[in-house]
């Protein structure tokens, strides 16, 4: 066992000195498609440091949210950025020391925040677990985040939306029309997206019970998305204009909905016990798909209009 | 240790010396395409070895089935993007390596 115990140690030790050596890469690099890719390293490598710390469902979201498709994301932005002269870098600009400064007095006031934390805090493990009978799930993350703390859930989802009305009004225009996918990205993307629809349906189902729900589930949607964007799909033409709308903001509107009609019974986004399963479930599924669209919205990076009926 | 533990200690080792010659590939080749061809080497058979010494502990056929899942999903997606990767780069007029 002794031998077991010290092999765990040093590859704990290994992944936090690679998650810094990562971080440290990936801010010094000139070159932006580097910084990208290590950035997505980077999160894979985080997700794996929240499973070796117990928390499956914020590694679930890490993989998916932090390292996919914010990946996606700044590869859309890259390919948007006029291409610049990378010899030139930040370092060199004025007023750089003081970015520095401030950083480094960020790191020193979060290093002596943590070293002051209280040696063993008892949290609320256990009062959630008392009160978990009451709030219609069985998963403690998902009771959290949609029954005791929904709020915090709800404003979420309107900083996705706001997110995205922020790239609206940027006012790009489409792309000009790209050449088809190749037989195999073709090809590759038929076979997936079926199984991350599954995938998704999945992660929705179970969020109830294990680790899962509706961010999790909405960005594997999000990239079954992408993956059909990149491939060519015309899914900006198939969801636009009003429909697109109303996808946006069935999660966040729902959400709404919800607590007005439970805050003359029970308070303010709170769920009477009885009704609680099956209201959280409509409100999974509802802030599904709305995440899933925002965030493939956000990869497309324009506000698709409805089309024309045009020749094609 | 059983002779199951053996067989899958073996199998285990022999997929990470693949991962190992991968990476040692991927750092030492002179070239894209050949960088491309270290990796899915590893990608393909090492994990495939990795997958058929897990398979052997697994506690039911349902965990077979998954970890053959998991291999077929990186065999899928390993050779398309290889694919990919290596004609775009043609596309974009990067030589192979010759001699």
């Amino acid at each position: 066992m002794e031998k077991v115990t010290l092999l765990v140690m040093l590859f704990d030790v290994l992944l936090g000195l690679g998650l810094l050596w990562l971080a440290w890469q990936l801010l010094e690099s000139r070159d932006l498609f580097k910084a990208i890719v290590l950035f997505v390293a980077f999160g894979l490598l985080m997700a794996l440091a929240w499973v070796r710390l117990d928390a499956p469902d914020v590694a679930l979201a890490e993989a998916a949210i932090g390292a996919g498709l914010t990946g996606a994301l700044l590869m859309a932005a890259l390919a948007k950025l006029p291409s610049r002269d990378t010899s030139e870098s930040l370092a060199d600009e004025k007023g750089y020391w003081l970015l520095r400064l401030t950083l480094l007095l960020v790191a020193v006031g979060l290093g002596s925040v943590v070293l002051s934390l209280p040696e063993s805090a008892p949290g609320l493990g256990a009062e959630i677990a008392s009160n978990l009978a009451s709030s219609g799930v069985n998963n403690p993350v998902t009771a959290v985040l949609l029954n005791f703390r929904g709020y915090d859930t709800l404003l979420e989802l309107m900083v996705l939306l706001l997110a995205l009305l922020g790239v609206w009004s940027l006012g790009r225009s489409a792309p000009t029309r790209e050449k088809p996918a190749g037989q195999v990205l073709t090809t590759l993307v038929q076979f997936l997206t079926p199984l991350l629809i599954l995938v998704a349906a999945y992660l929705l189902w179970a969020g109830a019970d294990a680790p899962g729900g509706a961010f999790q589930a909405g960005a594997v949607l999000a990239a079954a998305m992408v993956l059909l964007l990149l491939a060519g799909w015309p899914l900006q033409h198939l969801l636009s204009g009003w429909a697109l709308r109303l996808v946006l903001v069935a999660g966040p509107a729902t959400f709404v909905a919800l607590a007005g009609l439970t805050l003359l019974d029970v308070g303010l986004l709170a769920y009477p016990p009885q009704h609680a399963g099956k209201l959280i479930f409509i409100l999974e599924v509802a802030a599904t798909f709305s995440i899933a669209v925002t965030l493939a919205a956000l990869f497309l990076g324009y506000r698709p209009r409805a089309s024309n009926k045009e020749s094609g | 240790m059983s002779a199951s533990d053996y067989l899958s200690a073996t199998l285990l080792i022999a997929g990470g010396f693949f991962f190992l010659a991968g990476t040692v590939g991927l750092l030492r080749f002179p070239d894209l395409y050949t960088r491309l061809h270290a990796l899915t080497k590893a990608d393909n058979v090492g994990l495939g070895l990795m997958i058929a010494g897990l398979a052997i502990q697994a506690e039911s056929w349902a965990v077979v089935g998954k970890l053959l899942l998991i291999w077929g999903l990186v065999l899928l997606a390993g050779a398309s993007v290889a694919h990919l990767i290596a004609s775009s780069a043609l596309k974009q007029g990067v030589r192979p390596w010759k001699k």
